[in-house]
């Protein structure tokens, strides 16, 4: 039975980042009203996910069949555990974003239309959580897509239009193929619907070529929205070229649509077939830890580092996937959580850096111990927990991880995991002695002030790291329950 | 007509494979737009095409004709064309804005970013 009250912050999830962005087009010029317009609406949408999470953990998943129609035949929104927390880290991630926005985009960049561009990309974003069909996730994806698309190139550089060459360009590939994948699946099993496909697939409908085909297709399209090996390409050569806050928020979430999509489709509607489409992740998972971190270490610029960590911690996750079990699946939830905060918060610092460090390139920048010891700090506190220090929250996302790998008798997986973890530090370690240790270089930049709205979100990203790191059941238990949601059920 | 659209979309999908493998800008967009126009007709084609009976309900029935074709790869088709001409027409501006700033019409100069 529909009940209003634990349906509305489903849709609010959705209206207030569109109602948000046509009021910003309305408001196009106008930049101080467009700014609070900016904070009032990403903090609405971090409460209404918070509601979200605490809706479905009280009475399971919330479902709205949009217009009426009951599923298969209606398209349903529908939010599960996974969907409500990803929701709610978004809306997070958003409202950090926006704050650091409000000191970092220049006024020219929001007369081009900056605010409803990124409101856009969270609508689209929110979207592709909280739908329950493979065709709409094709939509969300696009609007997703080119409100990063333009906010990719706004401002114009020469570095951010040859970076936005690749990243349309084997993003748009990734779509067709998507596209693909989706008709391969309808001809095949006349369902778009998760719940339902997972159903005939494992009630033995179709051709198990078909269903097989439309696999290959739709993990080829993910695995390169993901940044994967051997199609991360488009990733470390796009991320470190348009704005700070646009990179912190793509860093953050865009990638991990990719990889919430490949957890919908593999651990939930293509169970059935896990044992063809598993091996497949999980050699790749292998390769894209290992490829990404040796990619990390080689680099001597602090936003390609990162973007490269990216790759290889979306290994990490990929590899809980391919693992199977529910609880491998949880210990991938929890990571995905943990590396959004951890991720966005060091490309915040890493615009702090640019400012007060001297630029970006670590060579030419320094004696930031000397002159910003609050940011060594600041600085520390996600890098140790990217690299998996204790009691930092990255430690708890790998042992969960590694203890499921090891019950599995994965141990060269696990000597892997522990392997790149190590390197990861080494890298984090890199900014920290170049950065931070060494003396200031005659040829860095000059000092650029920072404002308070700079620090505001890498202080809050820090304290929500901490605050995971100091009490991480309250989150292992909510992705235990994402988890178990995801084992296939038939639509009610 | 079954045979003649698979024809066509291998076809449409080798050119479109073969100009994303060229380097110039131009031919590499209209790859991608041969490519988009291919998996357009592979939805169509897939679950079968039909006999020519469209599939709406006559005036005093309750359901389509018998021997109707599944109308929802077409709404699919129609969403994904217009989504695609969207993205098409950013990919246009894109590449233009690229050979004016970057003074360059070939993919293996576009050696600035990467790593």
């Amino acid at each position: 039975m529909s009940d209003p009250m634990r349906e509305f912050p489903l849709y609010l999830c959705l209206l207030v980042p569109l109602a948000a962005a046509i009021g910003q087009i309305l408001l196009l010029g106008r930049c101080r009203s467009q700014r609070v317009v900016a904070i009032g609406s990403t903090a609405l949408l971090t409460v209404l996910g918070g509601m979200l999470v605490a809706a479905v953990k009280a009475g399971g998943p919330v479902v709205l069949d949009a217009g009426g129609w009951a599923a298969p035949l209606g398209i349903r929104l529908q939010a599960d555990m996974l969907s409500a927390l990803m929701v709610a880290i978004t809306g997070f991630i958003g409202l950090c974003g926006a704050i650091h926005g409000l000191a970092e985009v220049p006024t020219s960049d929001e007369r081009r239309g900056y605010h409803p561009l990124y409101q856009f990309l969270l609508f689209g974003v929110c979207g592709a959580f909280l739908t329950n069909d493979l065709f709409n996730l094709y939509v969300w994806f696009e609007v997703m897509l080119l409100s990063s698309f333009a906010l990719l190139t706004l401002g114009g550089g020469k570095a951010q239009i040859e970076g936005a060459v690749k990243y349309v360009v084997l993003n748009i590939t990734a779509s067709t193929i998507f596209l693909i994948g989706a008709g391969v699946l309808y001809a095949t099993l006349g369902t778009l619907n998760f719940n339902d496909v997972a159903v005939r697939i494992a009630a033995g409908l179709g051709s198990q070529a078909g269903i097989r085909f439309a696999a290959v297709l739709l993990m080829l399209a993910f695995a390169i929205k993901a940044g994967m090996f051997p199609l991360y390409g488009w990733l470390p050569s796009s991320y470190h070229t348009p704005r700070h806050t646009v990179s912190a928020v793509f860093a953050g979430l865009l990638t991990k649509v990719g990889v919430y999509a490949l957890i919908r489709t593999f651990g939930s509607a293509f169970v059935a077939e896990r044992d063809f489409i598993l091996p497949i992740l999980w050699t790749v998972s292998l390769l894209t830890m290992v490829i990404g971190v040796c990619g990390a270490m080689s680099q001597f610029h602090t936003r390609r580092i990162l973007s490269f960590h990216i790759i290889s911690q979306i290994g990490y996750m990929t590899l809980g996937l391919a693992l199977g079990t529910a609880a491998a699946i949880s210990a991938a939830i929890f990571y995905i959580i943990h590396h959004i905060i951890v991720k966005s918060n060091l490309f915040f610092v890493a615009s702090v850096i640019d400012r007060i460090g001297g630029g970006e390139n670590l060579k030419r920048t320094g004696g930031l111990y000397r002159s910003a010891p609050w940011l060594a700090g600041l600085f520390l506190i996600p890098a140790l927990s990217l690299g998996g220090i204790p009691p930092f929250s990255g430690f708890w996302a790998k042992l969960a991880l590694l203890k499921e790998l090891f019950n599995a008798n994965a141990w060269f997986a696990g000597a892997v995991a522990l392997a790149v973890g190590v390197c990861t530090l080494f890298s984090m370690m890199k900014i920290w002695a170049e950065a931070f240790w060494k003396d200031r270089p005659a040829e860095a930049k000059e000092f650029r002030p920072v404002g308070f709205a700079h620090i505001l979100p890498i202080v809050i990203l820090a304290a929500a790291t901490i605050a995971l790191s100091v009490y991480p059941s309250w989150l292992f238990d909510l992705a235990d329950i994402a988890a178990q949601q995801l084992s296939p059920a038939p639509n009610q | 007509m079954e045979t003649i659209i698979i024809l066509l979309t291998g076809f449409l999908f080798s050119c479109g494979f073969y100009l994303m493998l060229q380097r110039n800008f131009t031919r590499m967009l209209i790859g991608l737009l041969f490519l988009s126009q291919a998996a357009n007709l592979v939805i169509l084609v897939l679950p079968g095409l039909g006999t020519g009976i469209s599939a709406i309900v006559r005036y005093g029935a309750t359901v389509p004709p018998p021997g109707h074709p599944d109308p929802l790869p077409q709404a699919l088709i129609l969403t994904a064309i217009v989504i695609g001409f969207g993205v098409i027409a950013f990919a246009i501006v894109l590449l233009k804005k690229a050979h004016h700033d970057l003074k360059t019409h070939d993919l293996d100069h576009l050696t600035e970013t990467d790593v």
